[in-house]
């Protein structure tokens, strides 16, 4: 079968959720869920309501994401 | 959500690998010089009615493509994967040729493909299909409770980059079952930065290696919008099996394989 590849756009964070979790608009007005990849919580990288992230959907679940990139 | 299956359901997953693999080698021993791939398509397609069941390729659909015309994918040498069987296109000697076929039995898919030697190949078509079928032999040998997929992808592309061949990246094996693509993707690489589900018993897997003598890239033809090339026209060859994950190890469904080390 064709590999699927994650799937990347640009959010807006609604608000911030417990355990790294976030709720944020697509530009296309959907909202999902998403938590904050690995490297990201590694290097301490804070998001707040307001800030535009980057974020990969999987193929299988588009109403979840990991925000891999938020924009300075 | 990758999908467990429990014993019914696994038989009849055999139950349709069975077919496929019947079928299978019955057209790999019919494969001669001046056969054309439209005759393996027909006699694949008459004896799955005599069987009982469903194609799992015809009519399916991918995004941007035609509805898959056919029983069987037929990919001649430098063509990887689902090349589309026709009248035209007559087999000879030299020729590698993968066979890529899927029965439906009671809702359950079976998947499978082989590589088939076209009369007298070259000593290099002949050790890159070889290659290409110990890879998938260790791939399922790694196919076990508590292993992740990446054991999976490791297994094979090992094998196949340390005789120096290239793992085809932009296709991948696949969860089989209820429908003939579910999760999880299983590369044929080590797939950094993605999700790496751990094995568990019940999980079914279409493990599917595809290898390029060349480089790895491929293209899509646009005319048919299905057969999927090398872009270097190097050769390529393709083996399939399903797979399940249970207890006492890996069970390949349809039966075991010739040379394969058992549990």
């Amino acid at each position: 079968m064709p590999k699927e590849d994650a799937i990347q756009v640009e959010a807006k964070v609604l608000e911030t959720l417990p355990n790294a979790m976030f709720r944020l608009q697509l530009d296309n007005t959907h909202k999902v869920l998403a938590h904050i990849s690995g490297k990201m919580r590694k290097n301490f990288i804070r998001i707040l309501p307001g800030d535009r992230v980057l974020v990969e959907l999987s193929p299988y679940d588009l109403a979840r994401g990991r925000i891999v990139y938020r924009f300075k | 959500m990758i999908d467990i299956k429990g014993g019914e359901q696994l038989k009849l997953m055999d139950r349709a690998n069975t077919i496929v693999r019947t079928i299978l080698a019955e057209l790999a021993r019919m494969v001669d010089p001046g056969l054309t791939t439209e005759d393996l398509d027909r006699h694949a397609d008459r004896r799955l009615k005599e069987e009982g069941a469903r194609s799992a390729f015809k009519g399916y659909r991918l995004a941007g493509s035609p509805d898959y015309p056919a029983v069987l994918c037929v990919s001649l040498n430098e063509e990887v994967v689902h090349g589309i069987p026709s009248r035209k296109r007559v087999l000879r000697a030299g020729d590698l040729l993968s066979l890529d076929f899927g029965a439906v039995v009671d809702g359950y898919y079976g998947d499978a493909a082989v590589t088939v030697e076209v009369g007298r190949v070259s000593d290099e078509a002949s050790h890159l299909n070889r290659t290409t079928r110990e890879s998938l032999l260790k791939a399922v040998e790694a196919t076990r409770a508590g292993n992740h997929i990446s054991d999976i992808s490791a297994a094979v592309q090992t094998h196949v980059e340390g005789r120096g061949y290239s793992i085809v990246r932009d296709f991948v094996g696949h969860g089989i079952g209820r429908k003939l693509h579910e999760e999880p993707q299983v590369p044929n690489y080590v797939a950094t930065g993605g999700p790496d589900p751990r094995l568990e018993v019940g999980m079914v897997l279409a493990i599917e290696p595809m290898v390029a003598a060349g480089r790895a890239d491929v293209e899509l033809d646009r005319r048919d919008g299905w057969t999927v090339r090398t872009k270097d026209r190097s050769l390529a060859a393709h083996w399939e099996l399903s797979v399940a994950v249970t207890g006492a190890g890996p069970w390949v469904l349809g039966g075991p394989v010739d040379g394969m080390v058992t549990t």
